[in-house]
């Protein structure tokens, strides 16, 4: 007879006597992250292949190490590679920046494209292009001040003696929809040419992306994603509520202020770079936490189903219809929203609700 | 435990006043706990019972007045280091839904972990004397919103034994509990006091079970303090009459001694007295069974 295996254990301790490190090691979550990386890898190569001129993966390697023909060099490395780039670095942010705020508000629905924060950024890159024909950086400048005003406003007006996730949310949802209907407003009052071009803006884009947009939101990601995962200890005892976390000594306020800041900073970006990638934040937290069997968004989940999550739309944006490049962000919703509603009615059948 | 030998902490407050958006609570209240026991707030609701509560646990900051642990304001001390001296486990907290009771209990380590030092032999030793003291081992793994009501409570308490406070804040432990759950609770606290020496106050609804498991019972009317003392000395039909406006009867618990209030209502009459009347002064200790 077979011996049955030990049930696998959900967390292994370890402590290593020097340097004197401890903490607890998630199986089940390592693997899922090991797994993700392994399929955005994939994906990221195979984005560098396709195109209208197709390049075998050997000629990929060439150009990226320098030793492929110009023509070949100039394809993969100026044209493909910051697309790619630009998916991996907005999916990573998205997906972080969601976990953040759903860990934040202890809300699953507190993601930044429900709470203004990219309609803010929105409104403002959407007021460039059409009342000043605004272009190129000056967009990504425009789109970094939208997301952090508005944060900004939902912290002020949400503030009385503090901030509660809740009244974050509400005042949020408020403000997304002053600039939703600002925005459509810019939208009627623009030219057809200018309307046309915002609405590109709108739904979320990688088509054209160059290194212009990959160096900003590069060094946004090297900086703010350690600084998300260096909170996400403290993040733990604020998922039992403010009172337990306060008790716990957790200082509260000035913890939610910097993880706003951080997440903030990560979705400006993001957005600035290649537009409202749509649910990307909202629905990477919440399949990374389904996959890694967490009780809160796991932050480098997030960031690694984020980034497949882009990485796979855009390929599908490119490729489903012959001929037609599809802006990235009408395939993420439709991408993105079967597999979140497939996790959640196994969820549910299993008996352990979403 | 990390304080066992010390002497236990001194939790005073000083010229209290708590209000909420300007709205006074509580005011001009003076209270001692005693250290290394048990004590019960007490009063109706609305009272100012678990504001004051929140007031010594610091999740609420005094319009005026202070207070105090060892001497020294709490708002002096650093949140960590504050967590590390005293507990607060609020009124039906709420754990995520998924979370493992281990991870719980876990989290109760948190002012005792820094980046990279988050499992410690200490944190393990902790919360695996946690789990015992509730009898929980076995339900580690399990998720905190799978449990009985009962359980989930001591799955909490358990996360506030992990983490190792000298003082421990409990607000209305047994809300939402069975009666022999309440009662399991209770048992618990009386271990926690006992074995420990940690200092226990909470906010009780019940008075039998304030009279029954404390040592110190406060009595709270309008956001000041009517009485406090041990049950057996403060407790008598007066008290209750004035503290919650009730018209009872206070006859010796047949197992404890303690005061044991029994309601009249509207619709019943009190049986001739057998050992005692429903009116005697109050400060007055009950006459012994």
């Amino acid at each position: 007879m077979a011996k049955p295996l030990p049930a696998p254990r959900a967390a292994i301790p370890f402590r290593l006597a020097f340097p004197p490190v401890s903490g607890v090691l998630r199986p089940r979550l390592v693997a899922v992250c090991l797994l993700l990386a392994a399929l955005a890898a994939g994906a990221f190569c195979v984005g560098l292949t396709l195109g209208d001129v197709p390049v075998p993966v050997a000629d990929v390697v060439a150009a990226l190490t320098g030793q492929a023909d110009g023509g070949t060099r100039f394809v993969v490395v100026e044209l493909r590679l910051p697309r790619a780039l630009t998916a991996v670095l907005v999916g990573v942010a998205f997906g972080v920046a969601g976990a953040m705020f759903q860990t934040m508000t202890r809300n699953p629905l507190a993601s930044p494209d429900m709470i203004g924060i990219t309609q803010g950024a929105s409104t403002a890159v959407v007021a460039g292009i059409v009342l000043f024909q605004a272009g190129g950086a000056a967009l990504q400048v425009l789109g970094v001040a939208g997301a952090v005003a508005t944060a900004a406003l939902i912290y002020t007006l949400g503030w009385r003696r503090g901030t509660t996730g809740y009244r974050m949310i509400l005042i949020g949802i408020g403000l997304s929809w002053i600039c939703t209907s600002a925005t459509d407003f810019l939208l009627a009052h623009g030219s057809r040419f200018e309307a046309q071009a915002a609405t590109g803006w709108l739904v979320g884009n990688l088509n054209g992306r160059t290194y212009d947009h990959v160096v900003p939101l590069a060094l946004c990601v090297a900086l703010l994603v350690p600084a998300a995962l260096l909170l996400g200890r403290l993040t733990r005892t604020l998922q039992l509520g403010d009172d337990v976390a306060l008790g716990l000594g957790t200082p509260v306020q000035r913890v939610r202020l910097a993880l706003l800041a951080t997440a903030v900073g990560l979705v400006a970006f993001g957005t600035a770079a290649a537009g409202p990638v749509a649910f990307v934040a909202l629905a990477a937290p919440q399949i990374a936490q389904r996959l890694a069997g967490t009780a809160w968004p796991p932050p480098a989940t997030s960031a690694l189903t984020g980034a497949l999550m882009v990485l796979a739309a855009d390929l599908a944006a490119r490729r489903v219809l012959p001929g037609v490049e599809l802006p990235v962000g009408v395939v993420s919703g439709a991408l993105g929203a079967p597999v979140l509603l497939w996790l959640l009615v196994r969820a549910n059948r299993a008996g352990s609700g979403g | 435990m990390p304080f066992e030998g010390k002497p236990a902490p001194v939790l005073s407050a000083l010229g209290l006043r708590l209000a909420y958006d300007g709205r006074v609570v509580v005011d001009g209240l003076d209270l001692t706990v005693p250290p290394g026991a048990i004590t019960a707030i007490v009063g109706a609701n609305a009272c100012g019972k678990s504001t004051l509560l929140r007031a010594l646990a610091r999740l609420l900051t005094p319009a005026d007045g202070a207070v105090l642990l060892d001497g020294g304001d709490i708002r002096a001390v650093p949140t960590r280091e504050l967590a590390r001296r005293l507990g607060i486990l609020p009124q039906s907290p709420i754990a995520p839904e998924g979370l493992t009771v281990g991870d719980l209990v876990g989290r109760g380590r948190s002012p005792h972990q820094t980046w990279w030092r988050q499992w410690s032999a200490a944190d393990e030793r902790a919360v695996k004397g946690a789990l015992a003291a509730t009898g929980l081992t076995d339900l580690a793994d399990r998720p905190v919103d799978e449990l009985s009501g009962g359980q989930r409570q001591r799955a909490w308490i358990a996360m506030a034994i992990a983490q190792e406070t000298s003082v421990l804040l409990l607000d209305e432990p047994t809300t939402y509990l069975d009666l022999a759950h309440q009662i399991d609770v209770l048992d618990l606290v009386i271990d926690l006091n006992r074995a420990e020496g940690r200092t226990v106050v909470m906010v009780l609804h019940d008075l039998n079970h304030a009279c029954r498991y404390a040592d110190h019972m406060v009595a709270m009317k309008a956001g000041r303090i009517i009485a406090q003392g041990p049950p057996g000395e403060i407790v008598d039909a007066a008290l209750v009459t004035e503290v919650f406006g009730l018209h009872c009867e206070v006859t010796p618990d047949p197992v404890t001694g303690t005061p044991m209030i029994v309601p009249i209502g509207r619709h019943h009459t009190p049986k001739p007295p057998t050992h005692q009347a429903s009116a005697h002064p109050p400060g007055h200790p009950d006459p012994p069974s």
